[in-house]
């Protein structure tokens, strides 16, 4: 167990008119470890990534990251530059809808290609197998490289999203309801791919889902957030089993049992 | 010859060939980089060189001999229109010969007798962002160039190997300037790329329409985008020229007929009657 | 010798915010010990909070009071009061747990189900897989099956999966709860020798046992939970 969080949160404020989105909410993720926020919509779990992912500015708080270096950066306060270059390099963010996080207009190669391009990579050849690679991992035949995502079923483009994502070795992943808008046979796929992929490459990852039973299957621990705070937090299957908060108690029984 | 009354030396006054000039010396200073200028109504349309017609104007002086190509020629309707503008408005001498010019005005060429110190080149420039088709929007593309965040650009070559085996950019062939800023070198072909770097004479850019100016001072870097297994090889046609038998100047090629029949010209015509004159 | 696993005055209660806000006592003061290469069994009636206990200890269900002394990394860590991180380095070095029901996860093969913790400790990937291997075998998972999810599996067959997961680290501390329940004999033989074999190299065992012949055969002693007189 390393003994310094990777992204460091503490007292994360932001208030949308009179609705507070965030209200001092603070948590920390360590190199290696699931995190996964869980709360029904409007609950601030999407404000509060795009917060830690530098992506909004909170009104109160502070976020930090280590660097590989070990030092600890302000989020907000590096400069668009520096968080750029994180967001390509050290980050990854899969988003919910796969359009979001994708150049539609490039083929799946491409796609996978750019994270490398961005890093310096200029020998085609070696971009070309190292896409080939990803989209094998990621079961997409790479045959179809040379497709545009358009062409792919949402379950793939999503798929191909992570593929885009994960190939430049991040050490810290942001995710947003990655399982949303898929069909429920679909989503386990991903879902057991997320999971395979998470712990052979020992990512860190904050994870944004109302989906209890991908939580559970994927996330080491668990924030569960109500009106942008944080009520109850733990080990994922204690927090599952033995919810303590009303609201907590309220979600799990909500949860049809398969 | 001297300038025609009713107008001042050169058309634009006095305050807007300033500005320009502030501009251009910022462009100078930071090469690659597009500068915004308070681009002027100008007595021909915009794609006709209004932005090459400012910055010449900006920076012709009474000593000067203009030298005015298209696509090489100096004889086409827009070239010839440009320099008797000049010569009307500025009283200044104009050729139609390289070496004695200096100042080049040009739409999509570079000459093919190498530029030297002291010659200024100025390009007319439809388009002055390279990322324009690759991203939508002005502000974001504003960003990537702070940032040097040129991934995308690779992106596109990329797509482009992977769908035609090559590299299908012929002419506009984005540039890396002083490893720092992308750069469109205006539709010029992509056989005229390398003789941008280290040119001994200054380049100067205008955009009329779009209102930027961009400048690569003598001798800087100008590195045409590529990959290591696919380096940059620009395309020329696999002919000698009918008048003057070049084969190392980039041609054009002329229909000669409709039954199919065509040849290949030199597309500079200076360079091309330079070269007969001395075989004699 | 010293405990490997020791509780103080542990409590645990339900509170159901659902209905009103009844609170549900199950466990009061409970005091139990467990030294290194000791098997306690719980008895009581179905329903007195043997599961409860079970689960309190592994950290599944929050204790609400009390201690919960674990020998860990060479010292005595309250692990009622681990936060999460703690809890998980428990679970990885000290404290196996062998649930009554095996939690299938989709896609996964028997064989990476068993070899997981083992990568979690570290060891490389092909001992690992060696190592679930046989055990499984020991188990009498076919081959056949061992590269196979074990959704489609059979209860006994799961249960066999689940059981090789939990003794393949030799956890110093390892809680069975009816680790027997639906075996055949046969099967029910392996795992009282793999019990006996993990008492002799000092693992400390809690378990619930129904049948009462593997009780008799692995138990050293019987701990008694009693159900609270007012648990409604």
């Amino acid at each position: 167990m390393s003994a310094a969080p990777l992204l460091e949160a503490e007292g994360l404020s932001l208030r949308f008119g009179a609705i507070p989105a965030l209200d001092r909410v603070s948590l920390a993720v360590w190199p290696g470890e699931v995190v996964a926020i869980v709360g029904e919509s409007g609950s601030g779990k999407t404000t509060l990534l795009r917060v830690l992912s530098g992506l909004a500015r909170p009104q109160a708080g502070r976020v930090l990251y280590r660097d590989p270096a070990g030092e600890a950066r302000e989020v907000h306060g590096m400069g668009e530059a520096a968080l750029r270059r994180l967001h390509r390099s050290d980050w990854g963010f899969v988003h919910q809808n796969p359009r979001d996080g994708l150049r539609m207009g490039v083929s799946a190669g491409g796609n996978v290609g750019e994270r490398l391009m961005a890093a310096g990579a200029r020998h085609y050849g070696a971009i070309r197998a190292q896409a080939a690679a990803w989209l094998r991992r990621v079961e997409i035949d790479p045959a179809r490289m040379d497709d545009p995502p358009a062409k792919f079923s949402g379950g793939m483009q999503q798929r191909l999203q992570i593929a885009r994502t994960l190939v430049t070795h991040p050490r810290l992943v942001f995710m947003d309801e990655p399982t949303g808008g898929l069909d429920v046979s679909v989503q386990a796929r991903l879902l057991d791919l997320i999971r395979a992929l998470v712990a052979d490459l020992g990512l860190a990852v904050l994870l944004v889902t109302h989906d209890i039973a991908a939580a559970r299957l994927l996330a080491h621990r668990l924030l569960v957030m109500r009106h942008g705070r944080v009520v109850e937090e733990g080990l994922t299957d204690r927090v599952l089993d033995d919810p303590q908060h009303p609201y907590t108690q309220l979600l799990v029984s909500s949860v049809l049992a398969a | 010859m001297s300038a025609a009354p009713g107008y001042n030396f050169a058309y634009l006054d006095e305050n807007t060939k300033r500005m320009i000039r502030r501009a251009l010396l910022k462009a100078v200073a930071i090469p690659g980089h597009q500068v915004p200028f308070g681009s002027r109504e100008m007595p021909l349309p915009y794609g006709w060189g209004t932005g090459g017609i400012q910055v010449t104007a900006s920076v012709i002086g009474p000593d000067d001999t203009l030298k005015v190509i298209d696509q090489g020629a100096d004889d086409t309707t827009n070239a010839v229109s440009i320099r008797r503008f000049f010569a009307r408005v500025a009283g200044v001498a104009t050729t139609e010969r390289t070496a004695e010019a200096t100042i080049i005005q040009t739409r999509h060429r570079i000459p093919e007798t190498p530029l030297r110190e002291g010659q200024i080149l100025v390009y007319q420039v439809p388009m002055p962002e390279p990322l324009f088709r690759l991203e939508p929007r002005v502000a974001e593309t504003r960003r990537m160039h702070a940032l040097a965040d040129y991934g995308l650009m690779q992106v596109k070559l990329y797509e482009d190997i992977a769908r035609h085996g090559h590299i299908a950019i012929s002419y506009n062939y984005p540039v890396m300037v002083n490893g720092r800023y992308l750069m469109a070198p205006s539709p010029i072909p992509a056989f005229d790329n390398p003789k941008m770097h280290r040119m001994p004479a200054l380049q100067l850019f205008g955009a009329g329409r779009e209102k930027r100016l961009y400048a690569v001072p003598p001798y800087t870097e100008v590195r045409s985008l590529d990959f290591e297994d696919h380096p940059f090889r620009p395309p020329r046609a696999e002919a000698a020229c009918a008048l003057c038998g070049s084969r190392e100047s980039y041609l054009d090629e002329v229909v000669t007929d409709d039954r199919g029949g065509r040849m290949f010209l030199c597309s500079d015509t200076d360079w091309c009657r330079q070269r007969r004159e001395a075989a004699g | 010798m010293s405990a490997a696993l020791r509780t103080e005055g542990l409590c645990k209660s339900f509170t159901l915010h659902l209905q009103g806000g009844v609170r549900l006592p199950v466990l009061e003061g409970v005091d139990l010990a467990v030294a290194p290469g000791e098997c306690v069994a719980l008895a009581g009636p179905s329903g007195a909070g043997k599961s409860t206990l079970m689960r309190c200890l592994y950290g599944n269900y929050g204790a609400g009071g009390g201690r919960i002394w674990l020998r860990h990394r060479g010292a005595m860590l309250d692990i009622a009061r681990a936060d999460a991180r703690l809890m998980r380095e428990v679970r990885t070095e000290t404290l196996g747990h062998v649930s009554q029901f095996l939690r299938a996860i989709p896609r996964v093969p028997a064989l990476d189900i068993v070899a997981a913790p083992l990568l979690a400790r570290g060891m490389a990937p092909e001992a690992a897989r060696r190592r679930a291997a046989a055990l499984l075998a020991r188990l009498n998972l076919p081959p056949r099956l061992q590269g196979l999810p074990p959704a489609t599996f059979s209860g006994g067959e799961q249960q066999r999966v689940n059981l090789a997961r939990g003794f393949a680290p030799g956890y110093p501390v390892l809680l069975l709860d009816e680790p027997t329940a639906s075996l055949d004999a046969a099967n029910r033989a392996v795992v009282i020798a793999m019990i006996e074999e993990a008492k002799a190299a000092g693992t400390a065992v809690i378990g619930i046992f129904h049948d009462a012949e593997v009780r008799g055969r692995v138990a050293d002693r019987v701990f008694k939970v009693q159900p609270l007189p007012n648990a409604a």
